[in-house]
């Protein structure tokens, strides 16, 4: 499958579960929402460049937003975390050994320490941003600060069980394939 | 540059909506989530048929005792009555239509929690209708139309404000949600002067555009007393479980257009009687 192919399959499948299973589950409580979808911009190829990461966080956002009835307000968080990752990736990993031997970011390419600094850094960028312009219309500071973190926990939570139970093949990129 | 552009132009959209809820495509985007949430839909209805089932029952049930043929009339056709009423008081003119809906997607976890319905502008219904569940309980009101689908504020949504009253005593306060626990909204503005119970009926109130009078909203479950204003703060159990909405009543107000402009030329009236002075 080619990445493309392979991508478009995943944002549906992201979207779907995000859409009409996390979103419709009974809550444990009000500020333990699980957000699951964003997951779909940290795997995106290390090779696409600034701009199209931009528009693809953009249109993964906007997506769900047009599912969710908030126009703007996810496709702006996505459009944040597609602008930090590049930074994050160049930081935690040495320029010419990984990104040259793998496609995408995953435990395996980049090592557990590393991708967990990343998708904890990514998470808690993307969920304080989107609590953030909810909370701009609506709630206390109290209520900002526990939702941040209690969103950020569960997230977590989810993104670890599902790099455990689908572990991506991640192949080597040689100059045959 | 892009990031910037692509930031300012999410944000934008954002509060416009949240003033207006108007976006940019939003009509093409709510017919393909519409169809989707349909198919989705459909097997989701599988899980509920019973429960919904059971209500179509009880609402049948109720509906059936009302029919003329479960009274006897009394037989007055051997007196002679002379009708001198100049205006045939009998006769009733329509004020609500009832348009039947089905729910394809409903979410209870956000603070502001939408409903979509299977049916749109091609089938009459239009922005500030109101919903309500299978039973007549209120669920919220029309905020958005495409051609095939519409999307309802619930009540379940921190700007939905509904004018409602106490069934018993008749007052009228106004009908809030917190954004905390989907089973409680908050009626504000009663009187502490009013003598509430724990249990008493909240109905809709008589004064709303949009809403049917003496529709169930739902139940006192908790009285607390707001120290800043001299009001109640009553903690109201909804009627609706917005958990498991299936089919819903649009319900449309046909005086809704002349009531409104009544007000407004009263305004304008007003004002120009001022200047006058």
């Amino acid at each position: 499958m080619s990445d493309l192919v392979k991508n478009i399959f995943r944002l549906f499948i992201f979207i779907v579960v995000q859409v009409y299973v996390l979103d419709k589950l009974p809550p444990l409580h009000r500020f333990v929402i699980p957000i699951l979808y964003y997951l779909f911009i940290l795997w995106l190829p290390f090779t696409l460049n600034r701009l199209s990461l931009l528009l693809i966080g953009f249109v993964t956002g906007l997506t769900l937003d047009y599912f969710t009835q908030t126009p703007g307000l996810h496709a702006a968080a996505c459009v944040l975390i597609a602008y930090v990752r590049p930074f994050i990736i160049s930081i935690l990993i040495p320029k010419d050994t990984t990104e040259f031997n793998y496609r995408e970011p995953s435990p395996r390419a980049m090592g557990w320490a590393p991708y967990s600094v990343y998708v904890f850094i990514l998470t808690v960028l993307h969920h304080t941003y989107l609590t953030l312009l909810e909370w701009l219309q609506f709630g206390t500071f109290l209520d900002f600060i526990i939702k941040v973190f209690s969103t950020t926990g569960i997230s977590l939570l989810l993104i670890f069980t599902v790099e455990l139970l689908f572990p991506r093949k991640v192949r080597f990129r040689t100059n045959t394939a | 540059m892009a990031f910037v552009l692509l930031q300012v132009f999410s944000l934008y959209m954002l509060f416009k909506y949240n003033r207006l809820h108007h976006a940019a495509f939003l009509g093409v985007a709510n017919e393909i989530t519409g169809r989707m949430n349909t198919q989705v839909d459909k097997l989701d209805d599988y899980f509920h048929q019973g429960e919904e089932n059971h209500r179509l029952h009880h609402m049948n049930d109720s509906l059936l005792n009302l029919l003329k043929s479960n009274f006897s009339i009394p037989d007055s056709s051997q007196k002679i009555v002379v009708d001198s009423a100049m205006i045939d008081s009998v006769k009733q003119f329509r004020k609500y239509i009832w348009r039947e809906a089905k729910v394809v997607y409903n979410t209870v976890t956000s603070e502001k929690n939408y409903l979509q319905l299977n049916r749109g502008s091609k089938y009459g219904i239009q922005d500030n209708m109101a919903v309500l569940n299978s039973d007549g309980a209120v669920v919220g009101q029309v905020v958005n139309v495409s051609p095939n689908f519409s999307e309802v504020m619930s009540l379940l949504h921190v700007q939905s404000s509904v004018s409602a009253a106490l069934k018993k005593t008749g007052d009228a306060g106004k009908l809030e949600w917190d954004g905390k626990d989907p089973r409680f909204v908050q009626l504000k503005g009663i009187s502490k002067s009013v003598e509430v119970k724990v249990g008493d009926t909240v109905v809709t109130s008589q004064y709303s555009y949009n809403f049917p009078p003496d529709k169930l909203i739902g139940r006192v479950a908790a009285i607390t007393s707001d120290p800043a204003t001299g009001f109640y703060l009553l903690k109201i159990k909804t009627a609706v479980n917005f958990n498991t909405i299936q089919q819903v009543f649009v319900v449309e107000n046909l005086q809704r257009e002349e009531q409104l402009q009544l007000e407004k030329d009263t305004e304008k009236k007003v004002e120009q009687q001022k200047k006058g002075k």
